[in-house]
Order: structure tokens, then sequence, then C-alpha cells
């Protein structure tokens, strides 16, 4: 008896610790990551660090602008939003509400694979085959560009779109469906004027998550798009290339010097694409939360 | 019950923070490697430290696997960072070889004097960078203006420097590598990249854009040179050269650079064993095989 107690505290003990450790870590991570970047703040204004127009972190005059970077990002993952966002939600309603559940469940494996396969491998694709394409079909300078980025990373947030967005249109009770069937409204206007709304919830979190899993995309990008800083026109900037911040992280950690301008410049970079995707899971979180079931 | 255990639980996490914050701070006092070289004489060490430049860096690597094959129980120790890195680590007394893709400076040759160290230079390989572009772009020669001009943004089109009437992709390496150093102070004067040109993490990446992009123009070591790319002669004002062996080999070749190893006066005891070792026959052959060119015929 005693016994059975012993071990039953002993293992929640250790659950408690596990999933406690994962907040620590959390919290570590954000410790280093802010205390690191807040050092080029030190040398550089951080008025010119967010609104500087020119990132040149190893010349003579270092200057280190985030907003070629910053816009690099944000084009980027905008043009991946606008490609992947219809075609998700399009998928998810026809899995959920239009398919055989046949073909469904044939379906649903294959976009969650699309999921596991690594980016490195979407890039070594897009360098492959998308780039030349882009290059002869908008008969352009190069096919590495902000679009050819766009494309690829659509590609790749659409299965955390589409699962999660079927989730939600799955778990509209069905008797909404039925009421709204039972008034003579057709198939299509019970998707489009019942189910959509009711599920918007999940539809929202799902964008937000895959604007998340966009934005801190690193290594397809670097692979396709170019990593030109450059502050990239609207909308000609998708045929130009583009530098995103996570790229230039990559790019540029491997031989910065440690305790450099330079070094402190990456981790300010890093903090604020932390704080990008902090936010976005946040509101990702609350619309979650605070519509959940809204409809019952 | 639960309130003890909640304590319990507080009080180990608290321990967990404190000792990765122990972690943090001794990972604070970078750039301390392991200072032998002081006091001890080199000769008596089983051990050596090299450091410095990153295009070195797979050379000094190859030769010290090779070399601690051949004499088991001691150590060659190497690592990059770059060659201002290696001879400041050189100058601090800390290694026994700085390795470097560039000589010294005079500055740094004065600091070393300060420090009491006498920096002796040793010339390993010769390395060449060379400027490829598409097999179908019919240019194929570049003065060193034309080249600066097409980087730091002034030329935009292939028709200013004598070929078709194409924009000009300018495709550039990274900021850490050696290459995108060198080509900078060698080709740029002080000029900026042009802020357009493409960035490629890899030589491989700037070998796969300019083998499918007839716009393309981008620079890599010359070990890397195969049939997919056309490497350009270059003019540095003294007619135009091929990036051949034997220019490289002989410095007519404008892009061309020894790759250094620098001790503290003349090397002697493992220092010099590797020096040896590293200029012998064998050595040299695994210059060639890395991708360099021997020093040594």
């Amino acid at each position: 008896m005693f016994n059975r107690i012993y071990k039953e505290k002993g293992i929640e003990s250790v659950l408690f610790f596990v999933s406690t450790l994962t907040v620590a870590v959390l919290f570590l991570i954000c410790l280093f990551l802010f205390r690191d970047g807040i050092l080029l703040f030190k040398e550089t204004s951080l008025l010119d660090f967010l609104t500087g127009r020119f990132w040149y972190p190893t010349s003579v005059n270092k200057q280190f602008g985030l907003l070629p970077l910053f816009l690099g990002s944000l084009l980027v993952t905008a043009g991946a939003i606008l490609f992947s966002v219809p075609l998700g939600i399009a998928s998810a309603i026809y899995i959920s509400e239009i398919a055989h559940p046949k073909v469904a469940d044939f379906l649903k494996p294959f976009i969650e694979i699309l999921a596991g396969i690594p980016s490195v491998v979407f890039g070594f694709f897009g360098l492959v085959v998308l780039v030349p394409f882009m290059q002869n079909t908008f008969n352009l300078p190069t096919g590495q560009t902000a679009l050819t980025g766009s494309i690829m990373l659509g590609i790749m947030a659409l299965p955390t779109i589409v699962t999660i967005s079927e989730d939600a249109i799955s778990s509209v009770p069905s008797t909404l469906r039925q009421g709204s069937l039972a008034l003579g409204a057709t198939r299509w206007q019970t998707i489009y004027k019942v189910i959509i709304p009711a599920a918007l919830s999940g539809i929202s979190a799902a964008v937000m998550l895959g604007v998340g899993r966009a934005i801190g995309e690193t290594m397809t990008l670097m692979m396709v798009t170019g990593n030109a800083a450059i502050i990239p026109s609207f909308p000609g900037g998708f045929l130009d290339p583009v530098r995103t911040m996570t790229a230039t992280i990559a790019l540029e950690m491997g031989e910065v010097p440690q305790g450099s301008d330079h070094f402190y410049a990456l981790f300010a970079v890093g903090s604020v694409l932390f704080i990008i995707t902090f936010l976005i899971n946040l509101i990702a979180d609350s619309i979650k939360k605070k519509y959940r079931f809204k409809v019952d | 019950m639960v309130d003890k255990l909640k304590r319990y639980a507080v009080l180990i996490l608290l321990m967990i923070g404190l000792m990765f914050l122990g972690f943090g701070c001794t990972g604070t006092s970078y750039n301390e490697s392991p200072s032998l070289a002081e006091g001890t004489p080199a000769g008596e060490s089983k051990d050596i430290f090299l450091k410095g430049s990153d295009t070195v860096l797979p050379l000094a690597q190859a030769e010290a696997e090779e070399f601690m094959n051949e004499n088991p129980g001691k150590s060659v120790t190497v690592t990059g960072g770059g060659s201002g890195v290696g001879i400041a680590a050189l100058i601090d007394g800390e290694v026994d070889i700085a390795t470097a893709s560039r000589e010294m400076k005079k500055e740094e040759i004065e600091a070393a004097r300060v420090n009491g160290i006498n920096p002796v230079e040793h010339a390993v390989a010769y390395d060449g960078i060379s400027v490829i572009v598409n097999p179908r772009n019919p240019v194929s020669e570049l003065s060193f203006g034309q080249l600066r001009g097409i980087y730091n943004g002034s030329i935009k089109n292939w028709n200013e420097v004598g070929g078709e009437d194409r924009p000009i992709v300018a495709i550039s390496r990274d900021s850490s590598s050696g290459t995108y150093e060198y080509f900078k102070e060698e080709v740029l004067h002080g000029d900026e990249f042009r802020p357009d040109a493409l960035t490629q993490p890899a030589s491989g990446g700037v070998m796969g854009e300019a083998s499918q992009n007839p716009n393309a123009v981008g620079y890599i070591g010359v070990a890397y040179l195969d049939e997919n790319v056309k490497a350009l002669n270059l003019d540095e004002g003294n007619g135009s050269v091929a990036p051949s062996l034997e220019n490289i080999t002989s410095g007519t070749y404008p892009l061309s650079r020894p790759l250094y190893f620098y001790t503290n006066g003349e090397p002697s005891g493992l220092t010099k064993e590797f020096i040896n070792f590293v200029m012998s026959e064998k050595g040299q052959n695994l210059v060639s095989e890395v991708g360099y060119f021997p020093i040594k015929q």
C-alpha cells in the first residue's frame, strides 16, 4: 500500500520535473539570447538597428540595419501565406466535407508525410527544379527570388494548415450541419455559411501556426532566395533576390568572432525573430481559446 | 504532502537553473584556449596547437591527421577562426602555429615584437581563386577594373565588358568565408559588395548557379573548377592570365596567394617535426589532395 503511493508520487514528481524543465529551458534560451543581443546596443543605437537600411556586418564602417532582413522575411512569409492559406483551407474542406471517406483516408497520411520531409530536401528541390523554372518563365536575371522562396515555404506550411484546419472543421458539431441541410441549404451553402464560420477560430489558429512555421524556416530559404540583403520593393520585389533574418544568422554565424559587434548583432536578430514567433504563437493560442465552442 | 512536493520541485529547478547559469558564466570568457606555449619550451610538449585561417583549416586538419597517424602519442590540435584570430593568438603566445591565408601586417609584427614574439613565416601551399561564368557566356577575360566594377555594382550589363546584352548577376559568398574576405580585399579595394549580389553559403552553391544561369558571375577556389563552368582569364595590367597550375605557383595569376604557417622563432621540437612533415613529399601530396597547390614541385 505504502509502496504504491510512494511509486505514484515518484512518477508524478518525475513527470512534473520533466515538464517544468521544458519551461526552464525556454527561459534560459530567452536569457542567453537577449543577454548577448542587448550587448549590440553598446555600440549601435536601437533605432539604428531597427531602421537601418544596410546590412554590412564586415566592412570598415559596420552597419547593422535590420530593415532589409526584416522586410525580406516579411515578404517571403507573406507570399507563402498568400499561396498556402487558400490552398490549405480548400484542401481541409475537401478532405473533411466533400471527399469520400476512403479518399480522405488516402489523402491525409500523404499530407502528413509532407510535414516530415527535411527542409534541406525542399531546398534542394527548389534549387534544382524551381529556380531554373522561375528564371525561364519570368525571364529574370536569376531564379533565386523571394517568390521562389515563398512557393517552397508555402508547400512546407501546407501540412500544418491543412491538418489543423481539418481538425477544426471536423469538430464542428454535426447538429449544425444537419440543421443547415434540413433548412434547405445546399451542401456548398452549408460549407460556406455554416461550417466555415463555425470553424473559423481553429482555421485562424492554423493560419497563425503556418505563419510561425514559415517565418522560422531557414535552410530552404537560404538555398533558394539568393540572400541579397536589399530592401525589397513591393510587389516587384517578389521577383528579386531577398535575404531573411534566419538565413542571415545561418550564413554568418559560422566564422563570426565571438564577442564582436557582429556576433551580438546576430543575437539581436535572433532575439527579434524569437519575439516575433513568440507573439505569433501567443496570438494563435488566444484565438484558439477565446473562440472555442462559441457555437454551442 | 503536495506542498512539500512543490517545495522540493522548486528547489531542484532552482539548482538546475543555477547550474546552467554557471555554465553560461564560464562560457562568457571567450577566446581562452589553453595557453600551453607560455613557459614550457615547445620542444618538450607532446602536443601542439594550430589556430587561424579557415581556408587553411581543411589542409591543416588533413596534415595533422596524417601526422598523428604516423606518430602515435603526439597530438596536433587544429582550430579555425580566421587568419586574424590565429595571428592574434600567436601574438598572445597561445598557440604554437598560426595559420594564415595572408601575410602578417606590419602592425601585427610590431605587436608581436612588443610581446617578445618573433614571428617566422613558412609558406606551405598556394591557393588560387578563379572567377567563373556560365559556359554559354562569350566573355572569357576581364580586367581587374572590370571585375571591381561588376562586384561594386557600377557595371550592370555584360555588354559593358564585351558580352551579350544581359544583366549581370554577381554571386558572392557569405561573410564567414575566407575567400570572401580575400576577394573583397584584392578586388574591391575598400568598396562594398553590391548589395544585390547573391550570397551563397558554399562554393557548391556558387557553382550551381553559375552552371545554370548565363547571367551569373562568381568566384571560387580553383580546386572546385569543373567543365560545367568557365574560368575567366584575369588581367591585372600585365596581359590576361589563365588560372593554371604554372601561373598560380609562379604568382603571375593575380588572384593567387600563398598559405602560411607562422611560428614564434625558428620552429623546434614537435612544431619543427610537423612543419617538416607538411613540407615533405607526402605532406605536399596531401596539399594537392585537399585542393591547393604544392609549394614544392
